[in-house]
């Protein structure tokens, strides 16, 4: 138990709230009736036009669910009728989507409170998709809308209020509240609560002040946790929703919700869902102590184990592993993060891996001096924000962590581009004339933290690294800083997204994991190192591009439903592997079987494991699709950066020689005796590059792609999506 | 010699799952280790030798991500 930090004690930021509300100016008032789902869906979607000022309510038809079930899919259906392909991302036209799913809401099951985010991103010019917890999702269902859709940019500085117990919506001119998400969460959700015991009914989105200089924004979506009398926060992370946020002068949707019941989405067999969650809760109490700690540590607990497997980002990808990880692995956490509060970000969920580290006091910036709980930091935090830049401090991390949330920064989009441009000081692509002075030596913590506030204050080179790593090769590269070759090489985005935090140098399936996902790099679509590296389960292109249609299919339902992916295999059942044997037990089957329970416990529809993935496949091939539309969505915009793929320093590979000359002379097939380590790279970079390409040849063959990518007819006519606008995106580069 | 994930490694008299969990740096928690197909339950890590020659799997769970 860690006593040294009371959960209670911190800097509260309410007493103005009267003045700042009266300050508000409402511009327009809409009464709508609120309706609870029935069998997991409201098939009313909320429609906000901020140039217009126009609030209208759109059906949702039953071939909308049908193809595209709800979350994602209904993020991307919005999307693709909102934008045409001339469309930036700073377009009024680009809309932002948030749709919860038809399971979001149910508090049984654990994990069954997410909501999806989509929009056309600043990052990478094609959708970006977001999986957040907290209670905005769950509450709009509650309010009667499946999804909320907003186009369009305010002229001041605005809100949005839905009001379900009062039915109303109001859009209102706010001018005087800051951004800052760990401010404004609670600001609001104190003046839109019908009292103290209300504040569980309300939930607040927002981003930070930073989002209006980076392309990397975040959203911080609230939820108030009544242990310790504050606003926590979970983040919609990737690709700049909160970029987009901000651009269309939001600065805040609050909701607010009927009292929170057992059964709101009006399941169709809630004995069912009530018996399935009963199950997956009591084997999260009975094995988590054994299995991964989430409760104690959240995704914390991973980081001495990448660090053991080589697998943990240390110095922008170099290497997998570092003598100082003890300094910031669970262990650390552990004691730091609050312990005996159910850190859930829904109700009902017994894995409650939302964990917190109390009694922060920030170093510097605005907020200086000032106590705040830190929400995290998870394991892609410790990965991106400390290792990966050589800070082994768990307070700076806590500080850098703190104010990205804040300030609505996406912490692995940071993390890396800041180890870009650690390595870039290091080999003197950068020197202080470039960087305004700053110093970005690995684990100077203070300047990681001043790159953010920079941010904050639209100005210096801060705003330059909010921009984040493509944007920043094409800049030094023009400038003429350094060879561009090594400049594309260590720069760790594809699509113009940065990749998380897991070395993939000795896992294919994981490049393709990350390089072929349809948003851009992260895990969330495929994690498949331990199959593929560790365990040498998948070892043929065959068998590797089977688990890169399966994983990421499964891994993209959970989206569809609102569903949170950890309760699916970050605790399993102690018979797994002997009920399931070989790569079987991976898809953790008795996970699925509850997850087809919970989906017809709550439709009433029917689901197997088959027609699941097919859910699954609709929207998966209609993103892609998108991504064509989008001038992508073929296979150039497919390709990794060469450090995701193998050594490209001589101390990269000079570090791991054994494993490296190994697998020339014994999988290459040359003897590496008597070579220089620049030929050996040379050969390990045929070889690497050669077998990727192979990979991508088997994965695009699997999916019912082209060679170059592109879903075939029979793709679209086979998941029904065969509309005539999205033949019309295929059919020209079907030849 | 063991074969262990088809990976070779060096056979040593005595050894036991545990040894070889060490000898492999397998810190991870959430495994199964099957010895020539056979599933040895947890408990028995720190007991049960392994033959020469033996074909050892170590399935680590997939978690995180």
């Amino acid at each position: 138990m860690s006593v040294a930090y009371d959960p209670k004690v911190r800097t509260t930021y309410t007493d103005d709230v009267p003045r700042l509300r009266a300050a508000h100016n409402v511009l327009l008032e809409v009464p709508f009736t609120a309706s609870l789902p029935d069998r997991g869906y409201t098939r009313r979607t909320l429609f906000i036009d901020l140039d217009t000022m126009t609030v209208k309510e759109k059906p949702i038809t039953e071939e909308m669910i049908d193809v595209f079930t709800g979350g994602r899919g209904f993020g991307l259906y919005y999307l693709w009728h909102a934008i045409t392909p001339q469309t930036k991302w700073n377009d009024p036209d680009n809309t932002l989507v948030i749709s919860p799913g038809p399971i979001s809401g149910n508090p049984q099951y654990a994990g069954s409170g997410k909501s999806l985010v989509v929009t056309l991103s600043p990052m990478t010019g094609i959708p970006i998709d977001c999986n957040v917890g907290g209670y905005f999702g769950p509450f709009l269902k509650f309010c009667g809308f499946d999804a909320l859709e907003i186009r369009g940019k305010a002229r001041n500085e605005t809100i949005v209020v839905i009001d379900g117990p009062r039915g109303m919506i109001t859009i209102e001119e706010a001018p005087e509240e800051t951004t800052d998400s760990h401010i404004a969460a609670e600001l609001f959700t104190h003046m839109y609560a019908d009292g103290p015991k209300d504040f569980v009914n309300v939930a607040v989105v927002s981003a930070g002040k930073a989002a209006e200089s980076a392309y990397m924004g975040c959203l911080n979506f609230s939820w108030y946790d009544p242990k310790r009398g504050a606003v926590r926060l979970k983040q919609a992370g990737r690709g700049g929703t909160g970029t987009v946020f901000r651009d269309k002068k939001l600065k805040a949707l609050v909701i607010r919700s009927q009292k929170m019941g057992s059964n709101l989405n009006n399941a169709a067999d809630l004995p069912t869902v009530i018996k399935v969650g009963k199950n997956i809760n009591q084997e999260i109490h009975d094995h988590d102590d054994e299995q991964c700690r989430m409760r104690r540590q959240g995704t914390a607990h991973l980081v001495e184990t990448m660090d053991a497997y080589d697998l943990l980002p240390v110095h922008n990808f170099q290497y997998g592993k570092h003598p100082d990880t003890p300094k910031i692995d669970s262990t650390v956490w552990d004691k730091r993060f609050t312990q005996g509060i159910p850190d859930r970000c829904w109700y009902g969920c017994g894995m409650a891996c939302s964990k917190a580290a109390d009694g922060h006091v920030v170093r510097t910036g605005p907020y200086k001096g000032d106590i705040v709980t830190v929400d995290g930091p998870e394991y892609e935090n410790v990965g991106g924000l400390a290792s990966n830049c050589g800070l082994f401090d768990p307070d700076w991390l806590l500080e850098v962590n703190f104010y990205c949330d804040t300030y609505g920064i996406d912490t692995i989009s940071y993390g890396t581009a800041c180890a870009f441009v650690m390595e870039c000081w290091e080999k003197g692509i950068l020197n202080a004339e470039r960087t305004g002075g700053l110093d970005l030596t690995w684990g100077n913590g203070e300047s990681e933290v001043e790159l953010l506030h920079q941010m904050w204050r639209g100005e210096g080179f801060g705003v330059t690294v909010g921009k984040g790593v493509r944007f920043m090769q094409n800049l030094f590269i023009k400038n003429g800083w350094g060879d561009p070759q090594y400049i594309r090489d260590i720069g760790m985005q594809i699509k113009g997204l940065e990749i998380s935090q897991y070395m993939s140098k000795e896992s294919l399936a994981q490049q393709g994991g990350y390089a072929l996902a349809n948003k851009g790099p992260q895990h969330d679509e495929a994690w498949l190192i331990f199959m593929d590296m560790v365990n040498n389960q998948i070892p043929t292109f065959e068998d590797k591009a089977e688990a890169l249609h399966y994983f990421p299919l499964f891994r993209t339902w959970f989206g569809l439903q609102g569903l949170c992916k950890l309760p699916w295999n970050d605790i399993e059942p102690p018979d797994n592997h002997e009920k399931y044997p070989g790569p079987e037990a991976a898809k953790v089957p008795a996970h699925v079987d509850n997850y087809l329970a919970l989906y017809t416990g709550i439709t009433g529809k029917p689901l197997d494991r088959k027609s699941l993935i097919e859910q699954s496949e609709s929207v998966y091939n209609f993103q892609r699709v998108f991504n064509l539309r989008m001038g992508q969505g073929v296979r150039e915009f497919d390709m990794p950066p060469y450090r995701a793929v193998g050594p490209v320093t001589k101390e990269e590979y000079e570090s791991r020689a054994e494993r490296y000359d190994g697998q020339l002379k014994d999988i290459v097939g040359v003897d590496p005796a008597g070579k220089t380590t620049e030929e050996k790279m040379a050969l390990h970079r045929e070889w690497r590059m050669g077998r990727y390409n192979q990979l991508v040849d088997a994965v695009y063959k699997r999916r019912g792609w082209t060679p170059n990518g592109v879903p075939t007819m029979e793709t679209l006519k086979k998941f029904k999506i065969d509309f005539p606008d999205v033949v019309a995106v295929v059919r020209p580069h079907l030849g | 010699m063991l074969q262990v994930n088809d990976a070779p490694l060096p056979y040593e008299p005595g050894m036991t799952v545990r040894d070889i969990l060490k000898r492999k740096n397998y810190i991870w928690r959430m495994i199964a280790v099957f010895v020539d197909g056979e599933l040895v339950p947890k408990a028995k890590y720190d007991t049960r030798q392994v033959p020469d020659g033996a074909d050892v799997k170590v399935i680590h769970q997939i978690a995180g991500g």
